[in-house]
């Protein structure tokens, strides 16, 4: 038997119509159809699943083609293509920007594996610029400048997936109900300093699991404490887990450092400047593809940490300038 | 079987889906992570979804992928979604990226490269007019297809569909299906089907059964001991592939 093409759900119509459209045409009436929110409600489910296929990979940071093929080469499971490392970002100062699409697509055309990107907090035009050029995940990302001191983007205008960066629940839900449909620990990007991803990952654990320990009637109060949707909340309390991917990002160095991170729950890790500023990118490179996968064994690591050559120099919480955490809460 | 022993490769990708799912069906799950973890006896084998590169890059790293190539030689029952179909696969072509302005493409259109708008820039046909570049996917090449990763496009061409899950007869294995012949295909199950980044199975050895149909072109297949789909079974309720799997 050949199937028909009527055996074909109309899911597979959103997916096909090319995501730029799709997103538009809901932005310019300004409402929706049951249609176009079943569409948009089994792209957000598609988007969730490619953060599902990511899990327990490394998301490295590229500014080059060359450097994406290394990547990829070593072992990621997606690369993030950005014109300047964070702690270059860092270094440099000024105004952040979304990179030139001429340097993303050339990072596209170098490797099989996921390109993601990041736009600025709230800056919407960026994001409508990554997903035409088909973009396969954007970073909403605090590394940038923020575009807009109040508002997020509304990711549910979009076909393609958003990650965002949290510092804890409350943050996480806000921008799942914005539309994240990943999430990944803020950190403190560029310094090579692990401790504000350990903070934020614990801080999210301990929160997930006092949710669900509370009786269903309390959830009301908490959702207002949270300053997050009720319905979310919900399902927080009643699975145990966010309701997305969560990895762990900011200041992650070392397989060591992957390691810690896996162990307090991440599901995978984002390593930035971590890798490419550092002695030996390509042998660190694999060595935290190795660690994220067998975090629990620690003669593993020992043998995956020795001679790596130098770490990137890093920058201690006390020392910085410039606090990206704290952008967009 | 009672609580058959259900190795998961656990090296990178959506593992855990599958872990539940088959612990679900009373399997007992063991992850495998390291060489070690392929030493202990197996009642069958699961490939999950992830990235195939970073997947064969640690399966050669963690000194697993000649071990686990063995089994699978040897008969060992092995389901293999997604990325764990181009693990299986003895060629695997890459699109470079497989992105086509506007979604999905034919496979066709892939090959001859040429159209889409007028208005395209030049990018998009340079992309594509360098299309097989060598893969730097080697898997374990038991399974005698040719898969194009990517070959529905980037994440904007993934997609959920619908089809029937048909399986012969011809071998004698029950599969606890109602199928008695190949023409039975009112009773096969109808299943759904998510692809995600999806691979594109272009060409199959004449040896090759197709389980699954999508717009005539194989997305589910067995081949002996091996059962391989460009979808992912994991993601979806349906219990009817894994079903397959246990009953090899």
């Amino acid at each position: 038997m050949t199937p028909s093409e009527a055996n074909v759900t109309r899911n597979q119509e959103p997916a096909q119509i090319g995501g730029a459209a799709f997103g538009q045409q809901q932005a310019r009436t300004g409402s929706t159809t049951l249609d176009q929110q079943q569409a948009q409600a089994d792209r957000t489910a598609l988007n969730r699943q490619l953060a599902q296929m990511l899990k327990g990979g490394v998301i490295m940071d590229v500014t080059t083609p060359e450097q994406a093929r290394i990547a990829e080469a070593a072992g990621a499971c997606a690369v993030m293509a950005l014109e300047r490392i964070p702690a270059d970002i860092r270094a440099a100062g000024g105004v952040s920007r979304m990179s030139d699409p001429a340097m993303i697509r050339g990072i596209q055309e170098a490797v099989t594996i996921p390109v993601m990107a990041k736009c600025r907090i709230g800056h919407f035009a960026e994001a409508q610029i990554l997903q035409a050029i088909e973009i396969d995940y954007i970073d909403e990302s605090e590394v940038l400048s923020p575009a807009d001191d109040t508002y997020h983007i509304d990711k549910t205008q979009f076909a393609v997936p958003f990650v965002c960066g949290a510092r804890d629940l409350g943050e996480a839900l806000r921008r799942i109900q914005e539309g994240a449909t990943m999430i990944r620990t803020k950190g403190e990007p560029g310094t090579g300093d692990v401790v504000q991803a350990v903070r934020h990952m614990r801080k999210m654990n301990s929160q997930i699991a006092r949710i669900a320990a509370l009786r269903e009637d309390e959830l009301f109060e908490a959702a207002k404490q949270l300053e997050v949707p009720y319905e979310l909340l919900l399902e927080v309390h009643r699975t145990g887990r966010l309701p997305v991917v969560n990895f762990a990002a900011g200041g992650i160095a070392t397989p060591a450092d992957a390691a810690l991170m896996m162990q307090l729950g991440a599901e995978g890790v984002f390593v930035g400047s971590g890798i490419f500023k550092s002695g030996n990118p390509e042998k660190r490179a694999a060595a935290i593809v190795a660690a994220v996968t067998n975090y629990q064994d620690a003669d593993m690591l020992a043998r995956l940490s020795e001679n790596l050559g130098e770490a990137m120099v890093g920058i201690n919480e006390q020392e910085i300038q410039l606090i990206m955490e704290a952008r967009g809460v | 079987m009672s609580s058959p022993r259900i190795g998961v490769l656990a090296v990178q990708g959506a593992f855990a889906e599958h872990a539940a799912r088959l612990r679900n069906l009373g399997c007992s799950v063991v992850e495998l992570r390291q060489q070690d973890d392929v030493r202990q006896h197996l009642d069958g084998l699961v490939l999950p979804g992830g990235e195939s590169t970073a997947q064969t890059k640690l399966l050669r790293d963690l000194g697993m992928m000649e071990p686990l190539r063995q089994l699978i030689q040897e008969g060992l029952p092995t389901l293999g979604t997604c990325a764990g179909l181009i693990l299986l696969a003895e060629n695997v072509e890459s699109t470079g990226d497989g992105r086509v302005p506007g979604g999905t493409v034919a496979a066709a259109d892939l090959v001859d490269a040429g159209e889409p708008d007028g208005d395209t820039i030049g990018f998009a046909c340079s992309a594509l007019g360098d299309q097989r570049r060598p893969d730097p996917v080697v898997g374990f090449r038991t399974l005698p297809v040719t898969v194009r990763r990517n070959g529905y496009g980037r994440q904007l061409g993934s997609f959920t569909a619908t089809a029937p899950l048909h399986v012969k007869h011809a071998d004698g294995v029950s599969r606890g299906a109602n199928n008695t012949s190949e023409e039975t295909a009112a009773e096969d199950p109808i299943i759904p089907l998510t692809f995600i980044r999806a691979p594109r199975i272009i060409a199959t050895a004449p040896k090759v059964e197709t389980l699954v149909q999508l717009n005539g072109e194989p997305v589910a297949v067995r081949y002996r001991n091996q059962i391989a789909c460009c979808f992912h079974p994991e993601l979806d309720a349906d219990n009817a592939i894994y079903q397959l799997l246990l009953s090899l």
